[in-house]
C-alpha cells in the first residue's frame, strides 16, 4: 500500500525482451527459484524489471515511513498525558527506524541513500497518500494507529514472505514492531469512546476522517491495476489490492462496533452468502488527486520534511567533523 | 573533510544473549565506527534485542560470488560419509 504509485509509474518499464539466449536461460532459472520459494539475494542475477520494481516499491515504502512521522509528530508536544507522550515518541521513533531498515534494503539493489533522499525532497518520489491528511485532534492519533497502522500490517505481513531476501527480512522486523502501533491507537480510541459525549464525538469524527483514506491505502481496484501481474509472478506481491482491502474491512468493522462507533459508509452490509462485508463505492478521484500532490497536506508535508533536512544539516556536518577529528587523533597516536 | 554524502555503510551484528553468536541484523550509514555503534543501538536494540553489538564497514567484507556457489559448495553434497548417519551400527552396540 505504500506503493500506490507503482502501477501508474510502471509505464516506463518495458517487459524483459530477452536480449540473448543467455538472458532467457537466466530468466528461466530465476523464475524457477522464485517458484520454488527460494529467496533472491542482492548479488544474485535478477531481471532488470525485478530490480527496478523493487527499488521503486521499497523506496516508496521507506519514504512513507519517514513522511508518516509528520502527522503524528505534530501531537508529541500536545499528548494528553506524559505516558501518552512517551508512547507517541516511541512510535514515531519506530517509524523512523522502519524507514532506515527499508532504505538499507533498497540500497542492496544498487541505488544510493542520497539518491533516494534527493528523490523524496525534490518531490519526485511517491509516498503513501494517507500521510497527506491532517490530524486536527488527539483522536486522529488514535485513528491513525488503529486504522492506518492496521492497514499497514495487513499489507506488510505477506511482504515478510516476499521473494527478495533483504526486503522480506526488513518486513519481519517492521511487523514485529507494528502491532504495538495498532494497539496503542485502538487504546486511545477505546478510552475516548468510554469518555464524555465530547470525547465520543471526537472519536467518531476521527473515524469519519480516516475510514475512506485508510481503504484507499490498499491502492486502486484490481480491475485497474494493470502492472501487478509481474509483481505476483515474482512473488513480490502475494495478494491483490482488493483482497487485502476486504480483509481489512472484515477485521475492522467489528472493532468499530465494539467502540460503539459508526463506520461512515451507509452502504456497508454484512453479505451472508459471501461471508464478507460489502462496502460502498470508494471515491477514486480523491485518491488520484492526493497522489498527484493535491491532497490537503501534500505541500505541508514536503515542506516540513525539507525544513527538517535543512535544519539538521549542521548536525550532520558536526558529526562528520567530529569523526574526522577522531580519525586524525588516532592517526597521530599511531605515528 | 568527509561530508554526509559519503558516510560509509556499516553492517550490524547483534548478540541477543550471552552465550549466543552475534547475528547480522542489517546495516546503516555513519561517519565512523563509533557513530555506527551509537546508531546501531538506537536502530536495532530499542526492545532489548541484544547485549552486544559489532559494527563492520561493509566494504571490509569479502563475500563469495553466487556464480561460484556450485563449485564452492556442491562438492560437499556427495560426501555423505562425513555425517554420522552414514554408518549403520547394530542395535546391540550402545553409546556410539
Amino acid at each position: 500500500m505504500y506503493t500506490q504509485g507503482l502501477d501508474a509509474a510502471g509505464a516506463d518499464a518495458r517487459a524483459d525482451s530477452a536480449a540473448s539466449d543467455d538472458e532467457a536461460a537466466l530468466l528461466q532459472r530465476f523464475q524457477r527459484r522464485v517458484d520454488a520459494e527460494e529467496k533472491i539475494e542482492p548479488k544474485d542475477w535478477m531481471p532488470e524489471r525485478y530490480r527496478s520494481t523493487l527499488i521503486r516499491q521499497i523506496s516508496q515504502h521507506a519514504h512513507s515511513e519517514i513522511v508518516g512521522m509528520l502527522p503524528e509528530g505534530n501531537w508529541i508536544t500536545r499528548a494528553p498525558t506524559l505516558q501518552r507522550k512517551a508512547i507517541l515518541i516511541a512510535k514515531v521513533q519506530d517509524e523512523g527506524g522502519h524507514g532506515a531498515y527499508l532504505y538499507s534494503a533498497a540500497e542492496t539493489l544498487g541505488v544510493s541513500r542520497d539518491q533516494l533522499i534527493d528523490q523524496l525532497l525534490s518531490g519526485k518520489a511517491k509516498y503513501s497518500s494517507i500521510f497527506n491528511y491532517p490530524t486536527p485532534t488527539w483522536a486522529d492519533v488514535g485513528a491513525i494507529g488503529w486504522l492506518v497502522d492496521g492497514a499497514a500490517i495487513m499489507n506488510q505481513i505477506p511482504l515478510c514472505r516476499c521473494s527478495y531476501g533483504p526486503y522480506a527480512r526488513a518486513m519481519v522486523r517492521v511487523c514485529r514492531e507494528e502491532s504495538f502501533h495498532q494497539r496503542q491507537g485502538y487504546d486511545i480510541m477505546l478510552r475516548l469512546s468510554q469518555g464524555s459525549a465530547a470525547q465520543r464525538r471526537m472519536a467518531q469524527e476521527a473515524l469519519n476522517r480516516w475510514w475512506w483514506p485508510a481503504l484507499m491505502m490498499f491502492g486502486p481496484p484490481d480491475a485497474d491495476s494493470t502492472h501487478s501481474s509481474d509483481s505476483q509472478r515474482w512473488k513480490i506481491k502475494r495478494f491483490s489490492n482488493d483482497e487485502l482491502r476486504q480483509k481489512f474491512v472484515d477485521f475492522t468493522v467489528p472493532q468499530a462496533q465494539f467502540l460503539g462507533l459508526t463506520v461512515p459508509d451507509p452502504e456497508l452490509r454484512w453479505n451472508e452468502a459471501a461471508e464478507r462485508h460489502d462496502i460502498g463505492a470508494i471515491d477514486w478521484r480523491e485518491f488520484e488527486q492526493v497522489l498527484k500532490g493535491n491532497g490537503p497536506c501534500n505541500a505541508e508535508r514536503l515542506a516540513a520534511r525539507r525544513s527538517a533536512h535543512e535544519q539538521g544539516a549542521w548536525v550532520r556536518e558536526a558529526a562528520s567533523a567530529y569523526a574526522e577529528k577522531r580519525r586524525a587523533r588516532g592517526a597521530s597516536r599511531a605515528a | 573533510m568527509q561530508t554526509e554524502r559519503d558516510w560509509p555503510l556499516f553492517e550490524i551484528f547483534v548478540r541477543a544473549r550471552a552465550g549466543l553468536d552475534h547475528k547480522h541484523v542489517g546495516s546503516l550509514h555513519a561517519a565512523d565506527a563509533a557513530m555506527a555503534l551509537e546508531h546501531a543501538r538506537d536502530l536495532y536494540t530499542r526492545r532489548e534485542e541484544g547485549v552486544s553489538l559489532w559494527v563492520v564497514r561493509s566494504s571490509d567484507i569479502t563475500a563469495s560470488d553466487p556464480a561460484d556457489s556450485e563449485s564452492l559448495f556442491e562438492p560437499a553434497r556427495d560426501k555423505i560419509y562425513r555425517h554420522p548417519t552414514f554408518y549403520a551400527i547394530p542395535d546391540e552396540v550402545k553409546t556410539l
